[in-house]
């Protein structure tokens, strides 16, 4: 294994933080099996892709503005959430141009693309594809769109799920369609979300997977919330969950 | 178009439409998978895509160039130029030159930009009737419905809808006529080769005007169109003014982006040229209409301009997970699906259509296929931006906005550290009442609209912040 990387800083997004901590617990936990450092710089909040996506651009620079702060001195920086990761290369190099701030503008390059989702750090930077986990569950992924489309991941998570011990990997029907999350979509258009979500649970229930899982927990919460709500019996887990799982509490 | 049904609220009936739902799975998944096959057989697609995006840039950089020299072109070559500010002056143009020519019928080629400034309607208010002659056009117009698809106006209909329409509507069909789409296909052959024998007065839109030459480019599948553009005695060419192409040559590639991404086909099998008039073929008298109608306004957006380069081909909507679940109804404009989402807005100038930037997940399936790279979603975020910049904020309605107060409060709580984490203390401790098995089934306020049908996980018992200063304090 070529460990080209020995320490990165975690930009949890604030929907792990508060409502899936245990997706963060587990990059945690994997990255230190694999040697690498992590650091948590706690003055991070939000990356505001929600308000920038909805259209309140300016409520979004500020939180920028915080993001560059709190990152500034990271070398590395790796969050489990492709739509933040997306966020953050995408977006953020034009908002700070909007700013009218030079300065901010030249920080916003330097650190964007030192912005790594989770499978990016495993598979191009510390050059792992098995990394020692043992999962012994039949489980569907599902492609989040801004893993597929905006971060362009390809088959990263699928190289990385198939070297997991145990696993049971089946192709999900479909795949590349959207679950119908979309942010604030699933609230302001929540009938055609739902109706979108429809149609990717029929899809996983139909693999008769146990477990669902995916690059950003947004989507799992949709997937995972539907499921729920029709007591499906399938479960959804963050890829970072199943990467990091040692077949203990299986 | 008249005043619209916000989408969510249209599609929220679209939705319950058992046979449109059907209809739009089955042929979107079908156009679908074609597109990709014929599109993976060219190894230079994406060179292809970047070449259809800048020759669509350079024109709208100098589109007032061009336009003058098609116009020359056209004059030169025998044709008369007509500019139109908006619908209604293009339609008194068209209507003025049947009525000089005695003409009470004009047959037309489908043309999304004449439904654009609803000519039809603009034509019957002289007394003049104009006769759609593409097959699922046609239909539409029978049943005096509106196109839900760009390219398949009647995707929302099935064969047996259509059977029982030409029984009632088309004196050429029989009694008996069954529902096989050979049978509904020869009854309208037989009724539009009636009109077209008789037509004297044709409408056409355009797919592509070459400044250069003057020349107007039609793109079809039937037929009919070669005979509207062919047989009569005058034919008006009704087109917005970003059709315009530099050159001859630029055709090679518009022609190889549009019938793939379109119906999927290599070359559709009928692709009608034509400069001016000609001395004993064609029209006597040729006249084009450029048409702003909003594309002026459009341009002078620097991020929503790149719209105007679409070439109609609908591939957007064949790939768009919520188009394909409401149908084009619901966009309430004539522009549907992830282009109607940011061109009819814009067209209106945000005055109509204002929840259309919103009728997106933003997953960018538009985005991968659009052959001339209009990044949609960017365009979508943008309008966005435009319609909360644009919301009313005086008064107590504006001072209210329930969503503006809430992303104003968010925005207030992440900006600063010890604000969010009062926030997620706050919520794990007012959560409470809600929660039950470490789900709400029920949410409060705007979170009603997400339980509806799905659980939402509760706050966790302890952030991942929390977790951190405990393990790592």
């Amino acid at each position: 294994m070529i460990v080209s990387v020995n320490r990165a800083s975690l930009f949890i997004t604030c929907l792990n933080d508060t409502l899936f901590p245990q997706a963060g617990r587990a990059v945690v936990s994997l990255l230190d099996r694999l040697g690498v450092a992590v650091d948590f710089p706690l003055q991070q909040t939000c990356c505001g892709q929600m308000h920038f996506n909805t259209g309140y651009a300016e409520e979004a620079i500020p939180l920028l503005r915080r993001f560059v702060g709190a990152f500034a001195d990271a070398e590395v920086i790796v969050s489990p959430s492709a739509s933040c990761v997306g966020m953050v290369r995408d977006a953020y190099p034009a908002l700070a141009r909007r700013s009218g701030d030079a300065r901010l503008e030249r920080e916003v390059h330097e650190i964007a693309p030192r912005v790594l989702e989770l499978c990016e750090l495993l598979v191009d930077r510390v050059g792992v594809e098995d990394v020692g986990a043992r999962f012994p569950h039949r489980v569907a992924y599902h492609p989040t769109c801004h893993s597929l489309r905006a971060l362009g991941l390809g088959d990263r998570p699928l190289r990385l799920l198939r070297s997991v011990a145990g696993i049971d990997l089946v192709a999900l029907p479909d795949a590349e369609s959207c679950c119908g999350f979309g942010g604030t979509f699933a609230v302001k258009n929540a009938d055609v979300s739902v109706a979108m979500l429809t149609d990717k649970l029929r899809a996983v229930l139909d693999t008769g997977a146990e477990v669902v899982t995916a690059a950003d927990s947004s989507c799992l919460m949709q997937i995972g919330g539907g499921l729920q709500r029709q007591r499906a019996g399938v479960r959804t887990m963050h890829l970072a969950e199943i990467l990091a799982a040692d077949g203990s509490e299986a | 178009m008249s005043p619209e049904l916000p989408f969510p609220v249209a599609a929220h009936a679209a939705l319950s439409d058992s046979q449109l739902r059907h209809n739009l799975a089955h042929v979107t998944r079908s156009i679908r998978s074609k597109r990709a096959a014929a599109v993976a057989e060219l190894s230079d697609w994406e060179q292809l895509r970047a070449a259809g995006a800048a020759l669509k840039d350079r024109v709208l950089r100098h589109l007032d160039e061009y336009l003058l020299e098609l116009e020359a072109s056209v004059t030169r070559a025998g044709g008369v130029v007509h500019w139109a500010r908006d619908a209604h002056e293009c339609n008194r143009i068209v209507a003025e030159l049947a009525a000089a020519h005695g003409a009470d019928e004009v047959v037309k080629v489908k043309s999304l930009t004449t439904e654009e400034i609803e000519l039809n309607e603009g034509l019957a208010r002289h007394g003049i009737r104009a006769v759609e002659t593409d097959l699922a056009q046609l239909i539409i117009q029978l049943s005096d419905d509106r196109p839900s698809h760009v390219l398949v106006p009647a995707i929302h209909r099935n064969r047996t809808q259509i059977r029982d329409l030409l029984r009632a509507r088309l004196p050429e069909a029989a009694a008996d006529l069954s529902d096989d789409p050979e049978e509904l296909v020869a009854v309208a052959r037989a009724h539009l080769r009636r009109l077209f024998l008789r037509a004297r007065f044709g409408v056409s839109g355009a797919n592509f005007a070459v400044a250069e030459t003057g020349t107007v480019c039609v793109l079809e599948s039937e037929g009919n169109g070669r005979m509207c553009t062919t047989l009569p005695e005058v034919l008006v060419t009704v087109m917005g003014i970003e059709k315009v192409i530099p050159a001859w040559r630029d055709l090679e590639v518009f022609l190889a982006l549009l019938p793939r991404s379109s119906t999927a086909e290599r070359m559709n099998p009928y692709t009608s040229l034509w400069t001016g008039v000609s001395d004993g073929d064609g029209p006597r008298e040729f006249h084009l209409v450029l048409l702003d109608n909003g594309r002026s306004d459009v341009l002078a957006d620097e991020v929503g301009r790149q719209a105007l380069r679409c070439i109609r081909c609908s591939a957007c909507l064949n790939v768009c997970p919520v188009y394909e679940r409401t149908g084009g109804h619901a966009y309430g404009s004539v522009y549907p699906g992830p282009i109607g989402a940011i061109l009819a807005p814009q067209l209106s100038g945000l005055r109509e259509h204002r929840s259309l930037p919103y009728a997106s997940s933003l997953c960018g399936a538009c985005y991968e296929v659009c052959p001339v790279r209009i990044d949609i979603p960017q365009v979508l975020v943008h309008l966005r931006e435009r319609v909360v910049a644009s919301a009313p904020r005086a008064g107590v309605r504006g001072a209210l906005d329930p969503e503006r107060l809430a992303m104003r409060g968010l925005a207030r709580v992440f900006a600063s550290r010890r604000a969010y984490e009062a926030a997620q203390r706050a919520g794990r401790r007012g959560q409470g009442p809600f929660v039950s098995d470490g789900v709400v089934r029920r949410g409060p306020g705007p979170l009603g609209a997400w339980t509806s049908a799905r659980d939402l996980p509760a706050v966790a018992p302890q952030s991942f912040r929390d977790w951190w200063r405990s393990s790592n304090g």
